[in-house]
């Protein structure tokens, strides 16, 4: 008696529970999209394809797990004396192949799929549109983002504002530990290292305020490392680039070093003027045995106040 | 005298850890006074921890992993409530110091101190027996390994009195942990942690690969192994071939921290790409040491309460093989956003989707074992059902991630993190508890309480649903891990869904507890007389519950993969031997207990730079070893007679047990099995 009530225990789990988990799972996703994680731009709206298409393949192999799971427990349980019972049942040979050419053939599919977009949405391809591309400069500090816009001898500090419809190439460094930088609606994250320079392209087509971060884990502050991105029009970037420029505060080196130490939800900033070439400067001082910028270089030794949250 | 030690390294102030410790001493005070009381040091020094028996060593080992299982998820509940509170402008309870030695904690706790020893305990208590051998192949380096795996989660405990613990999370990514940015002996803990165990697993890797592929029981050829024995074969090979890069790069990172050196440091040619190349090396093959030994159980025991021969045998062997020899070409899908080509990204994400041909053909294998099968739902089978489904889904969004463009959305997000645990839960952890019900008869003689591992068992399940699938869509909604605080009240409600899943799991590790209580309480019911309890179809079953020293007599001859099946069948399983010899057996030393100490000792000193402590103990280390090679007269004769002394009492339990059972056709059949 007892083996039944178990039985009956799975199988209302099967029926019930996990296809209403896989339900909710699903359908989230998509409430995802009417909140805050809407693709914005054609990166992300590929990749979001790209996600479901990858589901649906899977589908096709975890449907049969589970009905075969839940249909063999229920069918050969042992208090079924009805069903058959053949222990040592000689395995047809071509099932045996089939249970290898199955996978097989579905992880060939995501195969080809998966060469394809790798290379189709690969963050260092720039952007294919008619106006070339605005080239934003991005340093990881403790725990803060700094965005140099040198086409517009601008910087800021904690914000980030493009033009919508206008392709855009970051250039990413870190002057610190590891970063990974990441505006979930409009690109994939690329990681921030010290002395080298990622790259990520990207293009927004929908005017809004998106949340950027950092998503990878640097130390204390990490949780409060994160911008607000502003898509705009033109017309309105080009005010936006008029404000910043009439800031009173330029980033020369001094600013700079001052900026490096570490600091927790650092108010949004804007620099008027930018040191020329000092995106190089940063990454240039990790490497080799020059040390030209040796001062810039913080370490986490400064304890941290307790943060203001925003 | 005392290096950088001083009383300040005690945190006084933080009443979480303090009252952490209280609880830790009170409990091993409490343990202390009951061996003393009872008069049980003796015992315990001659019979255990001075044992070189694989039977003996595996059984400590799983005692640490369960310990040690308790201490992880402790950290994993705090981590569940600060999430759960933390939002806007609640801090919750954890500063983030705190917090993040937390989650640092937790995972390198539950991979090298819960997964490992536990793993490495049930191939020691059981391949041993399968392969119908008397001891492993080095039983000395046997205990060295486990006293060296205590000796570095005793480290881990001690940095939670004494000094801090790694905030750089159990992956310990430069130039984060290096010097300049880490500067307490936080990752220093971490650091000789990870290699004093890590040696420990290489040595292990080794003594199996050897034990294994040395010699068998008569007949036994590789592809007559039971799938446990295979599945413990290619994780020695990995152990054998990854560790040693995990040793060696956390040996780089010390020399970085303690000499100056510049192996991954920002500036001066350190560069932390090295660093994080050489560290997946070794952890994706080590996703596969813990997994392929849960593999391994599953076959076990879905082929034994399906009452049915493995679907496909060697369609699994060679799976396994292929996921052992895969599991080192895909490494780099841990770092996709590296800013690696297109070419490279693309390559390996294939090869990580090729990996999901053997794991696929494994689970059909396993649900085809099932088909005509007769189940049994008993609380070793209700782990291995709950787990092929569960594992389906965490394989599926193993697939997204392993999609390039699709990782550069999810990585380092709460998707990752619901990702790996809904791999290694039900891929390692239902496995190793599975396993731990399955054998345990086998090690102590009586079976553990059905009924509280039903409930354990449910609540583990439930609880592992409602505090991982929310962290997917936080994932999704671009939560990243490892946040003490986070300003999106969006989050708060999947996280404090989570946080009730942990509470579940909480009660199912209670559960479990409560069941050993019970278990032993009511052992004399619950007796395996015969050896045989599950009507099991491999060697361990052939020998008496628990095995004598020296496993077998006469060591069975093997015709079949399901060998003890065949005898059974053959009515030859219970045939008694006309004669008995004489069996050297390895003789207990106390220089593994010893090594291992003096190791703790040694790593304690350096990480507190108290050099003088270090030297003594590295020589008592050197001087342990010295002793124990030259010491020629280490085995014991069992003769003859003694052994047809313990024979012949197994020969009367076993005459009993026949004469109780109706139709005695089949001694092995329990009738508290069959209910039907």
């Amino acid at each position: 008696m007892k083996t039944y009530k178990s039985i009956n225990l799975w199988v209302r789990f099967f029926k019930i529970v996990l296809p209403f988990v896989l339900i909710i799972g699903l359908d989230s996703c998509k409430l995802n999209h009417l909140r805050d994680l809407e693709p914005s731009g054609p990166v992300t709206r590929s990749i979001d394809d790209l996600f479901w298409l990858t589901i649906a393949l899977m589908s096709i192999i975890l449907i049969p797990v589970f009905s075969m799971t839940a249909g063999f427990i229920w069918k050969y349980r042992a208090s079924n004396s009805k069903a058959s019972h053949v222990p040592d049942w000689n395995s047809p040979i071509w099932l045996e192949w089939l249970v290898w050419l199955f996978p097989a053939l579905i992880v060939l599919i995501l195969t080809i799929m998966t060469w394809i977009y790798t290379h189709r949405l690969d963050p260092y391809k720039p952007q294919e549109a008619n106006t070339p591309p605005l080239v934003i400069q991005v340093i990881a500090l403790d725990w803060k983002w700094l965005f140099i816009y040198p086409e517009q001898n601008i910087a800021v500090v904690n914000e980030l504002t493009l033009p919508v419809n206008r392709p855009i190439a970051f250039q990413i460094t870190s002057n610190t530990v590891m970063n990974s930088f990441f505006i979930p609606r409009l690109g994939g994250q690329i990681y921030a290292m010290a002395g080298m320079e990622t790259q990520l392209h990207v293009i927004a087509d929908k005017p809004g305020r998106y949340f950027g971060e950092n998503i990878q884990y640097s130390g204390q502050g990490f949780p409060y490392q994160n911008f607000e991105t502003s898509v705009t029009t033109p017309q309105d970037f080009d005010a936006w680039v008029k404000k910043a420029g009439q800031s009173a505060q330029i980033l020369d080196l001094s600013a700079f070093i001052e900026l490096s130490k570490p600091s927790v939800s650092h108010p949004v900033v804007y620099y008027a003027f930018v040191s020329p070439d000092l995106f190089n400067h940063v990454i240039n001082q990790y490497i080799g045995g020059q040390k030209s910028l040796a001062t810039v270089h913080v370490t986490h030794d400064n304890p941290v106040v307790t943060p203001n949250v925003r | 005298m005392f290096g950088k030690l001083t009383l300040q390294a005690i945190s006084y102030d933080n009443l979480i850890v303090m009252g952490g410790i209280g609880l830790m001493l009170v409990a091993a005070l409490t343990l202390l006074g009951l061996i003393t009381y009872f008069h049980k040091w003796i015992y315990l020094w001659n019979e255990w921890l001075t044992s070189l028996d694989h039977k003996k060593i595996g059984i400590m080992y799983i005692i640490l992993a369960l310990v040690m299982l308790l201490r992880g998820f402790a950290d994993a509940v705090m981590m569940r409530t600060q999430q759960a509170l933390a939002v806007d402008t609640n801090q919750g309870f954890l500063t983030p110091h705190h917090y993040d030695q937390i989650f640092s904690a937790h995972g390198t706790i539950m991979i090298i101190f819960m997964a490992m020893p536990f793993l490495t305990g049930l191939i020691n208590i059981v391949v041993p027996l399968q392969l119908g051998k008397r001891d492993v192949a080095f039983p000395f380096m046997n205990a060295l390994s486990l006293w060296l795996t205590v000796a570095g989660a005793l480290l881990v405990m001690v940095s939670l009195a004494i000094g801090e613990f790694s905030t750089a999370g159990w992956s310990g990514y430069p130039p984060y942990s290096e010097i300049e940015y880490s500067p307490g002996v936080g990752v220093d803990y971490w650091i000789w942690a990870l290699m004093l165990s890590g040696a420990a697993s290489t040595m292990t890797g080794i003594n199996f690969l050897v034990t294994i592929l040395l010699d068998r029981a008569p007949g036994m050829t590789l592809m007559l192994m039971p799938l446990f024995s295979w599945t413990a074969l290619c994780t020695s090979i990995l152990m054998t071939m990854a560790f040693p890069a995990l040793t060696v790069v956390t040996a780089l990172l010390g020399l970085d921290r303690y000499l100056g050196m510049h192996f991954f440091s920002n500036g001066n040619g350190g560069n932390l790409m090295n660093y994080v190349n050489l560290f997946w090396i070794w952890g994706h093959p080590e996703v596969y040491i813990l997994i392929l030994p849960a593999f391994g159980i599953f076959s076990e025991v879905i082929s034994t309460f399906s009452g049915k021969r493995l679907f496909g045998y060697k369609s699994l062997v060679y799976a396994t093989i292929v996921i052992a020899l895969l599991s080192f070409t895909v490494w780099l899908h841990h770092f996709f956003t590296m800013g690696a080509s297109a070419n490279v990204n693309a390559a390996f994400g294939i090869a990580t989707m090729v990996i999901a041909v053997p794991t696929g053909v494994k689970i059909f294998d396993w649900l085809l074992t099932m088909y005509r099968g007769r189940i049994r739902f008993t609380v070793p089978m209700l782990w291995a059902l709950a787990f092929l489904p569960t594992f389906a889904i965490g394989g599926a969004t193993g697939m997204l991630l392993a999609v390039p463009p699709v990782d550069f959305m999810v990585h380092n997000s709460e998707f990752l993190v619901a990702h790996f645990h809904n791999m290694l839960i039900p891929g390692a952890m239902f496995g190793f508890l599975s396993g731990y019900t399955f054998w345990f008869p086998k090690a102590f003689g009586f079976r553990l309480d059905e009924n509280w591992g039903k409930l354990a068992f449910w609540n583990w399940l439930v609880g592992f649903y409602l505090a991982f699938i929310p962290l997917y869509y936080l994932g999704l909604m671009g939560m990243p891990r490892r946040m003490q605080h986070y300003g999106n009240p969006e989050w708060q409600p999947f996280l404090i869904v989570a946080a009730l899943g942990a509470f579940l799991i909480f009660i199912g590790i209670n559960c479990l507890i409560i069941q050993l209580v019970v278990s032993i309480w009511k052992r004399h019911e619950n007796r395996d007389a015969i050896g045989d309890p599950w009507d099991g179809r491999s060697l361990e079953w052939a020998t008496s519950s628990p095995p004598p020293a020296y496993n077998f007599a006469v060591i069975p001859e093997v015709r079949c993969i399901d060998a003890f099946m065949d005898m059974k069948e053959k009515g030859v399983a219970y045939v008694r031997p006309t004669s008995y010899q004489a069996i050297y057996l390895p003789r207990n030393t106390g220089l593994g207990v010893i090594f291992g100490g003096s190791a703790f000792v040694f790593g304690f000193a350096m990480i507190w730079h108290i050099w003088w402590l270090a030297m003594a103990a590295g020589l008592a280390m050197l001087a342990a070893i010295i002793v124990h090679s030259f010491d020629d007269d280490n085995e014991n004769c069992m003769s003859a007679a003694e052994i047809k002394l313990i024979e012949d009492s197994r020969f009367r339990v076993l005459s009993e047990a026949k004469q109780t059972q109706k139709n005695g056709t089949h001694l092995s059949i329990n009738p508290l099995v069959y209910q039907e």
